[in-house]
């Protein structure tokens, strides 16, 4: 599914976006990110929690509005200026599949209302038709008409999970951000959910920006992957290559820590321990955000924040040691 | 050759206002000295109330309906809440999932460690306790315990509030230590740092220890022993090899399959298909025939019987059946 | 058993089948305060109070103010049931007829609670920033004068009698619903649920009506059943010091008064009403303890 030569779909350039946590205290939750997706591609976004995957995820899709930078959609760009019927007509191009299977369905609706949501927010179909289309959407993930008329909390945490699918299907999106769509799931029921994914993807042509912590999964479903430390990106690359030969060593001690199903492999493999944890994320100072915890720094990574330069053909990476 | 921990034939029965959930349905395992266990199983499969029930900390509304509890030919089945809290923290221990709530906010760290060595080591002076927490915290890899002593668990990082949570369960020297999910809130980098500590403190102390996961991968690299659970049973245990290369369960076959292999990118998943058993009417026979790709009319009718496949290989399955043969081919 | 061993028929739709019975929060809710046997007799005491209130003046052949100087003091008897006072009017009649300015007050509370007290919260969380400030300002001005001084300068614009009373508590008697209601829309408004709403282009007013209310209908009635005792309470209070009702209208309040002056010679004039305000006040907070774990969704499995 490479598409070099097609346009973008999604150009982000310099999306900052910053929260303030108290008197002079400035939370850079996503600093200076920028990425390009493609038509019919999936994104894979990760890194450790507070590392601001999920802010640019919901600062893209509009929920919070960005501190700076653009985002350019389809050639339009998106911003706070935009006449409201335009982006009121933009929440049909773009959705988004939540975290928590709990909190993502209103606990006092029917199923076949929350499902409803789009279809009557933009006034697309009433009556018959809607219950219909309802009925239909519940199919494609899996459900039936038994399930359209009772309550969330009867569901299970993956039947829930595809309630949510369907609910920002209705309206036909092009793009789809998937906010951790599986982590809250239990392993069995993941496997189920990236196979709706995958299949939605082709049948419909979707593009996805999938984030997500699991990086096995994440390999199995993006083309391309980018790694996230403390709001900045510090990697992007295709997804073989960024397995294959991690060049930040933030990757290269992630993918090391994963734990690999196999017993035998568990206990011969060797891995990076990255020392301490994540450091105070309010008020950084210029320099390598992970030098602090990197095995190899030095003295500039101290001093200097390093761009993303692109080290290999598609693979970039914000190190200075990096070639 | 007597077990540390037996558990036999466990059943546990979970009231709602719906009717009863019957949460474990009759699980049997043990547990050998210096060894670790792990019970892995999806939400709901009754792993967390089974722990619950040796430890005494089921909820109000769970009683344990039959089966026993050894711990070194001790039933604690029968124990009261008062006998319990002796054995608690003392010969067994447990941490949870949440680094943040197993600590109490408002206590030192120090402090948490010292008032488990008073409750259960009425024979330690003061500066004796203190000593004991400063060494545990060195213990669990926190530097600078004596600052380290002083401060409170919102001055520390998950992953250095997960390492506390430890140096408290292990004050006593406890047999035993129960561990429910203990990397799941935590992430990747600072999981491995924590099991690692796991691993390495089991060969300092020479403590057993439970764990309980539903994350393969954690199983692979720390246990010696698995049990599988799903629908309130225990369909599979083995040691970790066999499970993992000679499996014989087709509910552990699906889970295995289910998570991405390194190698084959892209394609689908081999996913199971449906959802787990609802266990306030657990089906009559075997708990997964309704998402088992090999499912026969006597899955439904009766439960299987437990089978021995191996040395200490135990299945649940009437696949393993000598009758079964025809249909296996 | 040997035949048993062939593959079986599976039918997929049962892979998804859901086995537990369809029930609405509402049903759901209604199982659970049934379960609670004290909020059930309360329920039913307060209706059972509610309907006496209602008839039992209508259904006499006395007035509340209808003096007899050739009865007064009498003991209860079939021919007055809770007797008489010192001026010989029937105290059965007297204390429904104060029942029901009781209950006017608990409505007259609960409709505040309901319109001002949910507006200005939901408002004041909704609008957040500055103006979530200033209206929580003007709460706490409110919350900051003492009750009894409010009513007292009331008097001097305004006759005494229950419509004082009524605009006392319009004061300051939907503060405490207004900051519950703030408080959980707060916490609402950042729920993946409403996000996924504005994500799907869903307007304010359907993410108010549709997501916000329905969810903090709990915390909203189960204030109104605490909110209800005090307000009550209040206007009995300040009958009984003799700033609110007047003679010879009835209230429980003034009826306690009246009572209170010859409960040595006569308790019976003090016991009846007092043992009506103990009962509908405690049947509320009981009322109340039950809806709050009937309705509350964490309860729920």
């Amino acid at each position: 599914m490479k598409s070099a030569e097609n346009k973008p779909l999604l150009e982000v350039k310099n999306l900052k976006k910053y929260f303030q946590v108290g008197k002079n205290q400035i939370l850079k939750a996503v600093d200076d990110v920028s990425l390009d997706i493609y038509k019919g591609e999936t994104l894979g976004l990760v890194g450790e929690s507070g590392c601001g995957k999920s802010t640019f995820g919901r600062t893209v899709i509009q929920l919070y509005e960005p501190t700076d930078g653009r985002i350019v959609y389809d050639g339009r760009e998106i911003n706070g200026s935009l006449p409201s019927a335009e982006r009121h007509g933009f929440t049909r191009k773009m959705q988004m599949i939540f975290q928590d299977p709990y909190a993502c369905l209103n606990p006092r609706m029917k199923v076949i209302d929350i499902v409803a949501e789009g279809i009557d927010a933009h006034g697309i179909l009433s009556g018959e038709e809607r219950t219909k289309k309802v009925l239909e959407l519940l199919e494609t993930v899996g459900l039936s008409e038994e399930h359209a008329n009772r309550f969330p909390h009867e569901f299970s945490g993956g039947q829930r999970q595809r309630v949510g699918i369907a609910r920002a299907l209705a309206v036909n999106p092009e793009f789809v951000i998937c906010d951790e769509p599986i982590s809250a799931l239990d392993v069995s029921i993941q496997a189920q959910v990236i196979n709706l994914l995958k299949e939605l993807q082709e049948k419909r042509g979707l593009t996805y920006l999938f984030i997500a912590h699991d990086l096995s999964m994440v390999k199995h479903i993006s083309d391309r992957i980018g790694v996230m430390y403390l709001g900045a990106m510090v990697e992007l690359a295709d997804s073989e290559s960024l397995f294959e030969a991690p060049l930040h060593p933030y990757t290269q001690a992630l993918l090391s820590a994963i734990p690999i199903p196999d017993p035998d492999v568990e206990k011969s493999r060797s891995r990076i321990m990255l020392e301490g944890s994540l450091p105070n994320p309010v008020n950084l100072k210029e320099g390598c955000r992970f030098a602090s915890r990197c095995p190899y720094a030095e003295q500039l990574c101290k001093e200097k924040t390093p761009e993303m330069k692109e080290v290999r053909p598609g693979h970039f990476a914000a190190c200075h040691k990096a070639m | 050759m007597s077990r540390l921990l037996e558990v036999n034939q466990l059943q546990v029965h979970i009231k709602t206002q719906h009717g009863i959930v019957q949460a474990v349905r009759g699980i049997s395992f043990y547990l050998d000295e210096q060894e670790t266990l792990a019970i892995v199983g999806e939400s709901g499969s009754g792993k967390s109330i089974s722990v619950k029930s040796i430890m005494g900390l089921l909820p109000k509304n769970g009683k344990i309906v039959g089966g026993s509890i050894l711990l070194e030919g001790k039933d604690l089945s029968k124990y009261s809440e008062r006998q319990m809290q002796t054995i608690r923290g003392s010969d067994i221990s447990m941490i949870f999932q949440d680094p943040m709530t197993s600590l109490n906010p408002t206590m030192t760290i120090g402090k948490q460690i010292v008032e488990v060595l008073k409750e259960h080591r009425k024979d330690m002076t003061k500066t004796q306790m203190k000593d004991r927490a400063l060494e545990l915290i060195s213990l669990v890899g926190i530097s600078n315990p004596e600052t380290r002593f002083d401060q409170y668990p919102h001055q520390l990082s998950g992953g250095m509030r997960q390492r506390v949570v430890i140096a408290v369960a292990l004050a006593c020297d406890p047999k035993i230590l129960i561990a429910d999910e203990p990397t799941t809130a935590l992430d990747v980098t600072i999981q491995a740092q924590i099991l690692d500590l796991m691993k390495d403190l089991q060969k300092k102390i020479k403590t057993s220890i439970i764990i309980i996961t539903h994350n393969l991968g954690v199983v692979a690299n720390i246990a010696d022993r698995v049990a599988v659970m799903y629908g309130g049973q225990l369909v599979e245990s083995a040691d970790v090899r066999e499970l993992f290369y000679q499996t014989e369960h087709p509910y552990t076959k699906g889970l295995l399959a289910s998570i991405p292999k390194a190698s084959h990118k892209g394609g689908e998943l081999t996913a199971i298909h449906g959802t787990p058993p609802d266990l306030m009417d657990p089906p009559k026979g075997c708990p997964f025939a309704a998402r088992c790709t090999k499912t026969m009319e006597v899955c439904r009718q009766y439960p299987p019987e437990d089978m021995l496949c191996g040395e200490s290989h135990h299945a649940r399955c009437w696949l393993l059946d000598e009758r079964a043969k025809a249909f296996r081919e | 058993m040997d035949e048993l061993f062939v593959k079986a028929y599976v039918d997929e739709s049962e892979k998804e089948h859901i086995a537990r019975p369809n029930l609405t929060a509402l049903q759901d809710g209604w199982l659970r305060l049934k379960k609670n046997k004290a909020a059930v007799v309360c329920l039913f005491t307060l209706i059972a109070i509610g309907l006496l209130a209602i008839l039992a003046p209508e259904f006499s052949r006395y007035s509340y103010k209808e003096t007899n100087y050739d009865i007064i003091y009498q003991i209860p008897s079939m021919e007055h049931f809770f007797g008489t006072d010192q001026f010989g009017r029937d105290l059965w009649v007297r204390t429904w007829m104060g029942t029901r300015i009781s209950l006017l007050i608990a409505f007259v509370a609960a409709l505040l609670d309901l319109t001002l007290g949910v507006t200005y919260g939901a408002v004041s969380a909704l609008a957040g920033g500055k103006v979530d400030a200033v209206m929580q300002r003007i709460i706490e001005v409110l919350v900051g004068i003492p009750h009894l001084i409010i009513v007292i300068l009331l008097m001097m614009v305004m006759p005494a009698g229950i419509w004082t009373i009524v605009v006392a508590l319009s004061i300051t008697g939907w503060v405490n619903m207004a900051r519950l209601v703030r408080g959980s829309i707060l916490k609402l408004k950042n729920q993946e649920f409403v996000l996924a709403a504005r994500v799907l282009g869903t307007s304010t007013a359907g993410i108010i009506w549709k997501h916000l209310i329905p969810n903090t209908v709990g915390v909203i009635v189960i204030n109104a059943m605490f909110t209800i005792p005090s307000a009550i309470f209040t206007e009995a209070f300040l009958s009984f010091i003799g700033i609110g009702m007047q003679e010879p209208k009835a209230s429980l309040g003034v009826l306690i008064n009246n009572g209170y002056q010859v409960l040595r010679n006569f308790p019976h004039v003090l016991i009846f009403p007092a043992i009506v305000i103990v009962l509908i006040m405690v049947c509320f907070s009981i009322l109340g303890d039950g809806l709050r774990d009937a309705l509350d969704p964490r309860m729920r499995k």
